[in-house]
């Protein structure tokens, strides 16, 4: 690996996997513990401050989080529309003049807010390596090849359900430096809209049966075994075309729209 | 992940690679001019500009900086075109992602106050590598009314200073310092939670 990827990761050390496995081990362990004795401690988000990821170690706040609640232009959220975004820049296949090397696959499912109700018209965006474990970016000095008919980047707009839709490749696995071999489970990476701006997210989705979970420091900083199966898309055989792709399927649930302003807004649509 | 669960979907770290400009491209992310709200030339144009510190007041290269404001009138951007940008037209939204030195840069207007007596300001959201989960901050004008007597500012005391920005001409300057002495107070609204070890 190049040097400069060392600088770029000054907190990457040479633990092995096994004492890594074994810190996320232990603070699962007292998490589970403190659950049984008091289930109100169940944790539905990742820890901001998960020691066995180590480039969170200085990137956490130390100081409580203020507890407010939002004023009036945070509960609103920016506008996109179709014209921002071109139906065929969700089909991250399509983007070049031959065809992608891998799986093709597509991604489905719909956003909601915590009350249920579908998030439309909000920008989705991915982001992803390709079929070799290789991002385009300057930073990824992963010696896997580059696939010059996938750049990984993809944007929709969710439609009136909620829905999206994604065609794709299936990423894989690639190495990072956290810990000596240490590999990330493959991914997608998804941010996401709702109708406040308090409810602006990114997360990963996942796929099924990875044998790397176990092994991930950022995957595993999500201490509740259901919260973490919330970011692993489901296998899903209605979504799969013949002869063409796999299909799985994902759901994504924003926080509960805070929203009070506006409650008869919704009834004109439904 | 099916519909009958609906409790919040877990945020992720952007991680290192959030997409690569590349003005060749028509898909991107970061996107062209996300961080011109308005265009730099624009009279009312402000810069807002500052460097994201880590626990050892190290800058992060590699952080990801969105905001969302009203307009300098105090209005609220409903009208959608925020990735493609009609110069003459104010979404509201801007992206910046921090360079080598852990700077971000947005060309915006300054904020009017939404509520009165309440001070103006910009919601910012952070992300970055090794960040687990997306945070919340806003960033107050100096200098504006209702600045001094703000609710949220005065209950925050001292700290109430890591958000209010400096004035520098036609800059405004905000650090962003994600942990220790100068951390940066984020926020956390009702339905938020931050599981702490």
């Amino acid at each position: 690996m190049s040097e400069q990827n060392q600088r770029l990761d000054p907190l990457a050390t040479a633990d092995s996997q096994d004492s890594i496995t074994a810190e996320i081990e232990d603070l699962h362990a007292t998490y589970r513990a403190g659950v049984e004795a008091d289930s109100s401690q169940e944790e539905t988000q990742p820890r901001l401050n998960f020691a066995p990821y180590r480039s969170s170690l200085l990137r956490h706040p130390t100081k409580d989080l203020h507890h407010t609640d939002p004023e009036t232009i945070e509960l609103a959220s920016p506008a996109f529309g179709h014209r921002d975004v071109h139906i065929l820049e969700s089909d991250l296949t399509v983007q070049h003049n031959g065809e992608p090397i891998g799986e093709r696959i597509k991604v489905r499912g719909r956003v909601l807010d915590g009350n249920g109700r579908p998030v439309r018209g909000q920008l989705i965006e991915i982001w992803q390596a390709n079929a070799a474990g290789r991002y385009i970016h300057k930073r990824d000095q992963h010696p896997a090849p580059i696939d010059p008919n996938f750049s990984g980047v993809g944007r929709a707009i969710t439609g009136d359900d909620g829905s999206y839709e994604f065609t794709t490749i299936k990423p894989a696995p690639y190495p990072w430096k956290n810990h000596h071999n240490a590999w990330r489970p493959a991914h997608i990476h998804f941010s996401l809209f709702g109708t406040d701006f308090t409810q602006r997210m990114i997360t990963q989705m996942y796929f099924p049966g990875d044998p790397l979970f176990a092994l991930d420091p950022i995957y595993q900083s999500i201490t509740d075994q259901k919260a973490r199966d919330r970011l692993v898309a489901t296998y899903d055989h209605s979504v799969t075309s013949h002869e063409w792709n796999t299909g799985y399927y994902w759901d994504i649930v924003l926080t509960g729209s805070q929203r009070t302003l506006m409650e008869d807004e919704d009834h004109d649509h439904e | 992940m099916t519909t009958n669960d609906l409790t919040p979907t877990p945020g992720q770290t952007i991680g290192p690679f959030f997409g690569y400009f590349n003005a060749a491209e028509s898909v991107h992310l970061p996107f062209e001019n996300g961080d011109n709200l308005v265009p730099p030339g624009d009279a009312r144009a402000v810069q807002l500009t500052g460097t994201v510190y880590d626990g050892q007041g190290t800058p992060i290269p590699d952080a990801m900086i969105e905001i969302w404001q009203a307009d300098e009138h105090g209005n609220i951007p409903t009208q959608d075109g925020s990735l493609i940008r009609d110069p003459f037209a104010f979404t509201g939204w801007g992206r910046a992602t921090t360079d080598n030195v852990g700077t971000y840069r947005f060309t915006t207007v300054e904020p009017g106050a939404t509520d009165t007596g309440k001070a103006p300001f910009i919601h910012v959201v952070v992300f970055a590598r090794g960040l687990l989960n997306k945070l919340h901050t806003r960033v107050y004008l100096p200098d504006t009314e209702g600045i001094d007597h703000d609710e949220t500012l005065v209950a925050l005391g001292d700290r109430a200073q890591t958000l209010i920005a400096k004035r520098d001409g036609k800059r405004l300057l905000f650090d962003i310092h994600l942990q220790g002495d100068q951390e940066t107070v984020f926020f956390q609204f009702p339905g938020m939670t931050y599981p702490k070890a």
